[in-house]
């Protein structure tokens, strides 16, 4: 069936996908399986898939994710943007540090990020703003990293953009907002879009933010996800881990279709 | 009050007005003590070399910098301190700055949209526009589905529809290959007349100044070297930089030796005596230091043996390289006292062969004489 290939960088390159993408095919083949343990193939079925549809807790937690994602990337996508385009518009004193530290999420270990937040929300965000754990704790952890993820991927199709183009707007009679709302939002659409869906599918994922930030009650998919499968795998886990899977991996593809197909015009 | 009105009144002989402008960008001056006027109608090209500060004037005129000392002024009003967009000029980049996100023809109405103007109007305005620049029947295209010359018209077009007082041209050909380049400036020069408009147009290509030029400026490091029409330039440069910018020169450097009323004879350093037309503001005082610009074409080279003798300056020479460029012919000459010497000749006589003796001759008329 699979064709033996016959050089080494065809060989490597199909151990590599196996490697990569072995596991992930056995989870599938085992969300149609009959049997309740993993171990055994007892035959096809899709009750597990039923099984999810009508799970209350699955759909609590997938909804607060959605609603998470769904906040954070918009507040990010507003300020993420203005970022981009504000550092590459303006010259000021300290502009390569802030630059630096504005990408900064991006590079800082997830963990780093969750235990930061969660020691300043529960001493002084606590003590002196009142702040209690909550969906709206999760939401603001999100916010940083969404924001960074949205402000790279807006500044590389910045980059890309005539730099006259805003002078040429100006030029024909539009004010400074009527400039950046007609000409260079309209430009940097599909850059924002595609960071979006990014920083969408990268909220949507994160378990390690989430659970430190999370208050009481509070719970995302993953960390719905991660506290079944600690005491032992559930055949409708592996039907939920495939439908996360594809979903994302459609948001990706669409996001990285919208960077070229705009991007590359010229 | 009856003063300022008096002053817009004779003001109104220009289109703009430049008044001792300044710019800097942190600690560099990328233009000085720039004073012009540009007379309606009239095809004004600013030319130099890059960094000259030309394209900082042409953004000064448009609006996207402010002058750091001086006036602007166009129409009569100053417009020093006014906006880009509520100036009545328009620009043509050098990149074109389409929008990729709208067609053509959205592009084109881009600016009468923001007027507000009825929609027949911003229809038959569109219309004739890209009649004009010969781009019907493209309007629903996109800008990347267009070549660089139609970029290029749809760029004029979008400029040209909102009937500005003054169009600004940004080395507006700069992109384009030689054929289009040549295209293009046809049709520049025929828009020009057809419309009326007064074109400030920055170029660093001498050749697309002198042809499409009422009047050219040429700028260098930041200042107004000199101002007048192409034959002024070419044949009147008044300094030795805008002679040898302006097309081929052969420049030749010393001091005053001799002079009567209507001659003057500079030595080289080398030694080699050079007489040239005294101008008429040294009627006074002679400065002591000149420079002689003469021109390629100026300079007769003839056979050793058939030369004559009537010209002020005539030299023998050795013929040290031929350039064949089909309808002339370009040598180098080194004379006896070392100079070397670029010659234009017509290709018509047989051409002499490499390192033979030759004669160099021109009239003391045919040089320009300049301060050095």
């Amino acid at each position: 069936m699979i064709p033996i290939p016959r050089s080494w960088p065809a060989s490597l390159t199909l151990i590599l996908f196996l490697f990569m993408y072995f596991p992930i095919a056995v989870l599938g083949i085992y969300s149609f399986n009959t049997s309740r343990y993993s171990s055994m193939w007892e035959g096809f079925s899709l009750i597990w898939y039923q099984q999810l549809l009508s799970d209350q807790r699955i759909h609590a937690a997938l909804g607060t994710s959605l609603g998470v994602a769904a906040i954070a990337v918009a507040i990010s996508a507003v300020l993420g943007t203005l970022m981009a385009v504000g550092l590459a518009k303006y010259r000021f004193p300290g502009k390569g540090l802030y630059r630096g530290i504005s990408y900064l999420p991006l590079i800082v270990p997830d963990i780093a990020i969750a235990v930061a937040t969660l020691v300043f929300l529960s001493s002084i965000g606590r003590l002196y703003f009142g702040i209690q754990l909550s969906l709206w704790t999760i939401i603001a952890a999100h916010i940083v990293f969404c924001l960074a993820y949205i402000a790279v991927v807006v500044s590389s199709r910045l980059a890309g953009i005539d730099p006259h183009l805003e002078e040429a707007a100006l030029d024909l009679g539009a004010t400074p907002l009527q400039a950046f709302t007609k000409v260079l939002l309209p430009e940097l659409l599909p850059g924002v879009l595609a960071g979006c869906l990014l920083a969408f599918v990268l909220s949507m994922d994160d378990l390690l933010i989430s659970s430190f930030t999370a208050g009481n009650g509070a719970s995302t998919l993953p960390m719905e996800i991660y506290s079944r499968v600690r005491t032992g795998m559930k055949p409708d886990i592996n039907a939920l881990s495939v439908v996360l899977i594809l979903t994302s991996g459609i948001l990706a593809f669409v996001a990285e279709y919208w960077c070229n197909s705009f991007g590359s015009s010229d | 009050m009856e003063q300022t009105l008096a002053a817009v009144r004779t003001d109104l002989a220009f289109d703009i007005e430049l008044q001792t402008v300044l710019k800097t960008f942190g600690d560099e001056a990328a233009v000085q003590d720039l004073t012009l006027q540009i007379r309606p109608g009239e095809f004004f090209s600013i030319l130099g070399p890059s960094g000259c500060g030309k394209t900082t004037t042409l953004r000064l005129i448009a609006g996207f910098e402010t002058p750091t000392a001086g006036s602007v002024c166009i129409q009569g009003q100053d417009m020093t301190q006014v906006p880009p967009y509520q100036r009545p000029v328009n620009t043509v980049f050098q990149s074109y700055a389409l929008f990729r996100h709208l067609n053509v023809w959205e592009n084109v109405a881009f600016g009468l949209k923001l007027q507000k103007l009825p929609r027949e109007e911003v229809r038959s305005r569109v219309a004739t526009a890209l009649e004009q620049v010969k781009l019907d029947g493209f309007a629903k295209r996109t800008p990347a589905q267009l070549s660089g010359g139609q970029q290029q018209r749809v760029a004029l077009a979008r400029a040209l529809v909102n009937r500005p007082a003054v169009l600004l041209l940004d080395e507006p050909l700069g992109a384009l290959d030689l054929k289009l380049r040549k295209e293009m400036q046809l049709e520049l020069a025929h828009l020009h007349r057809s419309l009326g408009l007064t074109f400030v147009m920055v170029t660093h290509d001498q050749e697309e100044a002198l042809s499409l030029s009422d009047r050219i400026a040429v700028m260098n490091q930041g200042r107004l070297e000199q101002m007048g029409t192409p034959s002024q330039i070419y044949e009147e440069p008044e300094t030795a930089f805008v002679a040898d910018f302006i097309g081929d020169t052969n420049l030749l450097r010393g001091r005053v030796s001799h002079s009567n009323g209507s001659t003057v004879q500079l030595v080289t350093e080398a030694g080699l005596p050079v007489w040239t037309d005294r101008r008429s503001e040294w009627n006074g005082t002679l400065p002591q230091k000149l420079v002689v610009s003469i021109r390629p074409e100026k300079i007769r080279v003839s056979q050793l043996e058939a030369a004559g003798h009537d010209a002020h300056n005539c030299y023998a020479g050795r013929l040290r390289q031929v350039m064949y460029l089909g309808p002339n012919i370009q040598f180098q000459i080194e004379l006896a006292t070392g100079e070397h010497l670029t010659v234009l000749q017509p290709n018509r006589a047989r051409l002499p062969a490499l390192d033979t003796e030759v004669q160099v001759s021109w009239s003391a008329g045919d040089g320009r004489a300049l301060v050095a």
